[in-house]
């Protein structure tokens, strides 16, 4: 038929089209389509126009709109031709309507009418057309009106009506679902249709409806895999075939709804190993359509129970998606990956440099996708070069929305894994001064609570260290132009507070850059506010320190400025700092006690203090203070939240004023005392700010970094991917070459076959090519299990001696947790008998260097008292207390390990037991944790701590043999 | 196809394959990147997060030319006017500079857009960030079949003049952000019958 014969359009529009196609510029277009709309709004409202020219004018319409100009002048016409009789001018009309109106549109109130006719028309193609309408127009409100209709035509004799129907029904399930609830069972039933297309549409609100509630469509897992079955059987007409392949669309929405389906469901899943083994077997991997089958397998095998021998195809499967040279397979190879390490995570070891070769790609998806499977793979042995890397690529990016997912995905991963706090500084440093403004504000107090906090209060002289040298880097920092606010703020803050703290720079100094920073950023009041209150609280440690503060003048300026600016905040704050400044020392001191930023704030909430004071007024004849809750006729609008309560008791009216808002603090002080503000004067939120953390993470279940550094520390031993010997590319397994359709295909040329290119899954990847760059990258990406073992020590040594003693960090473990031994006689079996190739992993070098800190101390400080930690377990957790790891470790590993050290530089041999020994109870929690990423990855970085302490001392490879053992301990 | 005139198809041609290029393509880019692409952004967010119980579904489908000018737009999800331009300018800049070896996915806010270019013409479908991108890559194919079926060789021309059955054809293989028909043989019989009409 092709496009012969105009179609009865007028060579007006043909004119049209052309003019617009020739235009040279944007404004020329422009102008074309502005005189056409000018005269279809003079023609189109002429009286009496013949119907083909109204269809030409409405399509005229749609073809304005199309490039980006207003027609809706025009609607009503749209609207008034779906009422006509003719076939063709209904169809025009309709098209129109859906292109022209969005849902909520008021125009479609005056189409209901219609299609409601026209469902009931004899002529099934009315029927369509009206279908296709219902599917665009029919929003939640006018739902009800074509329901029933719709319904009916579920049993309609024609197939292409049936599958428009439940189209329109899985339309009205996505728009309200509670509107089609009680129709469940049609869809059901649809699924039974003798016709292919129709059953193929029915998969996809089944798919959202099983997605919605699995439970309830268990019964339907044998359906689909016959159905599946049939298809992949090539059962199915052979026009459904796409590219030799049978149904693969079909195919594709059978194993999306099976990984529903089978998903933690053995029985489920065992029903559909045999149709997945087949599809792998038969599958033409020559053609793309045969790879999106392929990996859509690959995804369904990874979210059911696993399957040794299907997660054996799919792994092939994924290996030649990786070794292809087609970007688009390898993307999907990735992705494949990234879903298979859940169920295993020693997969990803022999594709390493494949990983490498995507993460080094020109092509921004490919490079995305890979950062997304290293950070499923992160530990803390390869932190630093998977952060340092996502870092350069976020710099190099302008993509603000990507950029923010990576920042947050930097944080996240240098919060849980972070080697050593000198580390997390530099690279939140970093983080802020490329996305400052795109990161949550949390992190930007995470950061000062740790350079607060630092690594515990018993080693002073390493967090002064610490602390110096954030206040070193930040001054060279400010030289910089352009910082985000956050930034600014975080800045700011540690130079007040530790600027001058170890006397390396002047007070003058520090104040000067403050006094810069204030004015380089008149519009940011919350930075002003910042180093307004840093400069105070210099001064104050000057002061208080017994030298003379002599304000520079442009700080002088500055405090002049802000006592004068419009807001109260920073005028609040200048007056503060001039009133401490007319302060002797001892005063200053006590209000502003140097380094005091994480010591506790006692609160009186009884201000007993204030009992004189009461006393002689209650002397005096004041009257007693009635709580609140006792006082019954008079009722407070300040406790509104008991209102409700109140309600019956209280129903006259109410004459008193209304009291004014209280600051939030006031509410853990009930009756704040005037007398007090003086020396409780807070004048921004920082100082308080730990305190308040503190006690949150008392009072609710945990803060989020104090659990996962917490966590990192105890993780902080060598981990490893795999097997530490070099595993070369598997050679040649497979050298036939395939052909996809991936071509582009010549849309002027004769015809449309494509013209393939050629894909070879070549799997020889010469060894000359590796260069020793993605060697080393490798190595220290994969823990070091890719390297050769003459260059093992300069990847990982590094690394173990900064993750502390590990030796040392077992009491700890065993004190931490509120040691319970009674546990532990069960849990030695698995200890003695775990996996060689998991314990040969202890190297020589920890022993050697012993930073001077001492974890426990470093734990203690992040963690808060120790009962915080005790009493935020969740239940499932908190039954299996761990027990005395040294009596476990003592003697009974011994013999486990002793053979895994055998190929070790026996040095230190007794402190090299432990330390094998835990770094593979690492590693099993390391393996834990990739096995069961959701359950780790829960809300609760404490809980995930207290599993992973927990997988280590039992030492059980959470391997795909005993998953259940792991669903039993650890619920 | 009675084209006007023959030259003037040429001119065409050649200009749709981009071998002239225009002084001043798309003189509205300016005005696009002066808007803060963090509103942008958020506008756009919000409007995606409108349908975000639509679970797995085509987003909208685009067919472009070299030089951004649409040549078909079909949304499945409810979009201003305004926002669709910029979606429309967005996507076409994703896609147009691409070396033809990378993947033909882009992600695009937080979906994904699947592209495939035949000659001049780039066909994009929007689709959810954890879909099966190669099966959509095949669906774009499917697709072109079926309107090279109907136009016999088509040319970007074809769809150029005759938007509107390629609107309607669009409308029978995918309905409310689904693929609705895969076979064929079944599509062009149901559709012979409204050319039927439509002819008439």
């Amino acid at each position: 038929m092709g496009s012969q014969g105009g179609w009865g359009q007028s060579k007006e529009f043909l004119d049209l089209v052309k003019s617009i196609g020739e235009a040279r510029s944007k404004a020329e277009e422009d102008r074309i389509v502005l005189n056409e709309i000018e005269m279809l709004k003079r023609r189109i409202n002429e009286p009496d126009i013949p119907k083909k020219k109204m269809k030409e004018y409405i399509i005229r319409l749609v073809y304005v709109e199309m490039l980006g100009h207003d027609a809706s002048f025009g609607y009503i016409h749209a609207v008034k031709m779906t009422h006509d009789d003719s076939l063709l001018l209904k169809r025009t009309g309709y098209l129109a309507v859906t292109l022209f109106l969005n849902e909520d549109h008021d125009l479609i109130i005056l189409i209901v009418n219609t299609i409601q006719k026209d469902l009931k028309s004899d002529n099934y193609l009315v029927v369509c057309a009206a279908l296709t309408a219902v599917c665009k127009l029919i929003n939640e409100e006018t739902i009800p009106a074509v329901l029933p209709q719709v319904v009916e035509l579920l049993g309609h004799q024609k197939e292409a009506v049936r599958k428009k129907a439940i189209m329109a029904l899985h339309r009205f399930y996505q728009r309200s679902p509670s509107s089609v609830t009680h129709l469940i069972s049609n869809f059901r039933k649809r699924l039974c249709d003798n016709d292919p297309g129709v059953m193929g549409a029915t998969l996809c609100p089944l798919f959202d409806l099983i997605s919605a509630d699995v439970d309830s469509y268990k019964d339907l897992v044998t359906s689909f895999v016959s159905i599946l079955k049939q298809v992949a059987e090539r059962r199915l007409p052979k026009s459904y075939d796409y590219h030799q392949m049978p149904a693969p669309f079909i195919q594709i929405r059978l194993l999306k709804i099976l990984a529903l389906l089978g998903s933690g469901d053995k029985q489920a899943s065992e029903h559909m190993y045999t149709v997945l083994g087949d599809i792998f077997r038969k599958c033409d991997s020559s053609s793309n359509i045969g790879n999106a089958v392929l990996y859509e397998c690959i995804c369904c095998v990874s979210s059911i129970h696993p399957s040794p021998k299907l997660l054996d195809s799919a792994a092939e499967v994924t290996s030649r998606f990786l070794k292809s040279d087609n970007h688009n397979l390898k993307y999907l190879g990735i992705d494949a990956l990234r879903r298979l390490m859940k169920v295993n995570p020693d997969i990803a070891e022999e594709h390493q440099l494949a990983v490498i070769d995507c993460l080094e790609d020109p092509d921004d998806t490919l490079k995305r996708k890979t950062f997304e499977l290293l950070f499923k793979m992160t530990k803390s042995t390869n932190v630093e070069v998977i952060v340092d890397r996502m870092i350069d690529y976020m710099i190099s990016i302008n993509d603000n929305h990507y950029k923010t997912e990576i920042a947050s995905r930097c944080v996240e991963l240098a919060e849980q894994f972070a080697p050593s706090n000198h580390w997390f500084i530099q690279t939140m440093n970093k983080v802020f001064e490329h996305a400052g403004d795109l990161v949550n504000v949390k992190v930007a107090h995470n950061l000062m609570r740790l350079i607060a906090e630092g690594f515990g209060d018993d080693d002073e002289g390493t967090d002064n260290q610490l602390r110096s040298s954030a206040v070193e880097s930040y001054l060279r920092i400010l030289s910089e132009p352009k910082l985000p606010s956050m930034f600014l703020q975080v800045i700011c803050w540690v130079l007040g507070e530790y600027g001058t703290a170890d006397g390396k720079f002047s007070a003058s100094y520090i104040t000067g850059k403050l006094c810069d920073v204030a004015e380089a950023h008149p519009s940011d009041d919350i930075v002003k506010a910042y180093a307004v209150t840093a400069i105070m609280k210099i001064c104050a440690f000057e002061i208080a320190a017994g030298r003379k503060v002599e304000l520079l003048p442009e700080c002088q300026s500055l405090i002049d400025e802000l006592s004068a600016s419009h807001s109260t905040d920073l005028q609040q704050r200048a007056y503060e700092l001039q009133a401490v400044l007319g302060l002797d020392g001892h005063a200053v001191e006590s209000i502003m006690p140097a380094d005091a930023s994480c010591e506790d704030i006692e609160v009186d909430k009884s201000l007993s203090f204030l009992n004189s004071y009461v006393q002689q007024s209650l002397e005096k004849g004041a009257q007693p203070y009635i709580p609140e809750n006792e006082r019954s006729g008079i009722l407070n609008i300040s406790n509104f939240r008991n209102q409700d309560q109140h309600e019956s008791s209280a129903h006259g009216l109410r004459f008193e004023a209304y009291e004014l808002p209280k600051p939030s603090i006031t509410l853990r002080t009930p009756a704040p005392a005037p007398a007090v503000s003086s020396t409780e004067l807070v004048p921004i939120s920082e100082p308080t700010y730990p305190k308040e953390t503190n006690q949150a993470a008392k009072l609710s279940t945990v803060t989020d970094t104090g659990a996962t550094e917490l966590k990192l520390r105890l993780e902080g031993v060598q981990k490893k991917w795999g097997k530490p010997t070099y595993s070369t590319p598997v050679p040649s397994t497979s050298s036939s070459n395939l052909k996809t359709t991936n071509g582009v295909n010549q849309l002027g040329q004769a015809t449309l076959s494509s013209h393939s290119r050629d894909v070879s899954y070549d799997s020889k990847r010469p060894q000359a090519e590796i260069s020793p760059e993605k060697q080393k990258l490798a190595a220290s990406l994969f823990g070091g299990s890719s390297s050769k073992p003459d260059k093992k020590p300069q990847s990982t040594s590094h690394k173990t001696s900064r993750l502390g003693n590990p030796a040392s960090e077992k009491p700890q473990v065993a004190t931490a947790s509120a040691a319970t031994t009674e546990l532990a006689p069960q849990k030695t079996a698995p200890v003695q008998t775990p996996p060689p190739d998991l314990l040969d992993l202890g190297e020589p070098t920890v022993g050697d260097t012993i930073p001077s800190i001492d974890p426990f101390k470093q734990l203690e400080g992040l963690l808060g008292p120790p009962d915080v930690s005790s009493s935020t377990n969740s239940g499932t957790v908190s039954v299996t207390q761990p027990p005395d790891l040294m009596a476990l470790y003592g003697d009974s590993s011994l013999s486990g390990v002793s053979s895994s050290i055998s190929n070790l530089v026996p040095t230190n041999l007794d402190s090299m037991n432990l330390v094998s020994s835990s770094s593979s109870a690492a590693d099993h929690g390391g393996s834990k944790v990739a096995l069961s990423a959701s359950l780790k990855k829960g809300p609760n970085p404490q809980d995930s701590l207290e599993k992973d302490s927990l997988a280590r001392q039992l030492g059980v490879t959470p391997s795909i043999q005993n998953p259940n053992l792991f669903r039993d301990l650890l619920g | 196809m009675v084209y006007p005139a023959h030259e003037q198809v040429q001119s065409l041609v050649l200009f749709d394959r981009g071998d002239q290029p225009k002084a001043e393509p798309r003189s509205s880019s300016s005005s696009f990147l002066a808007l803060d692409p963090r509103f942008l952004h958020t506008l756009i967010i919000f409007l995606f997060a409108s349908s975000l119980s639509l679970s797995k579904m085509i987003r909208f489908i685009l067919l472009q030319n070299r030089q951004g000018k649409t040549r078909l737009a079909k949304y499945y999800v409810p979009l201003e006017e305004s926002e669709k331009h910029k979606v429309e300018y967005e996507v076409h800049r994703l896609v147009v500079n691409r070396d033809p070896k990378f993947t033909n996915f882009v992600e695009f806010r937080t979906h994904k857009v699947i592209y495939r270019r035949y000659a001049g013409l780039f066909f994009s479908i929007c689709v959810d960030i954890t879909d099966n991108e190669l099966a959509y890559l095949e669906c774009i194919h499917l697709f072109v079949e079926i309107l090279d079926h109907f136009f016999s060789n088509v040319c970007e021309l074809d769809l150029v003049f005759n938007f509107h059955k390629v609107y309607l054809i669009l409308d029978e293989f995918i309905l409310a952000g689904e693929l609705q028909e895969t076979s064929k043989k079944v599509f062009i019989f149901s559709y012979i019958l409204v050319f039927f009409f439509w002819r008439s």
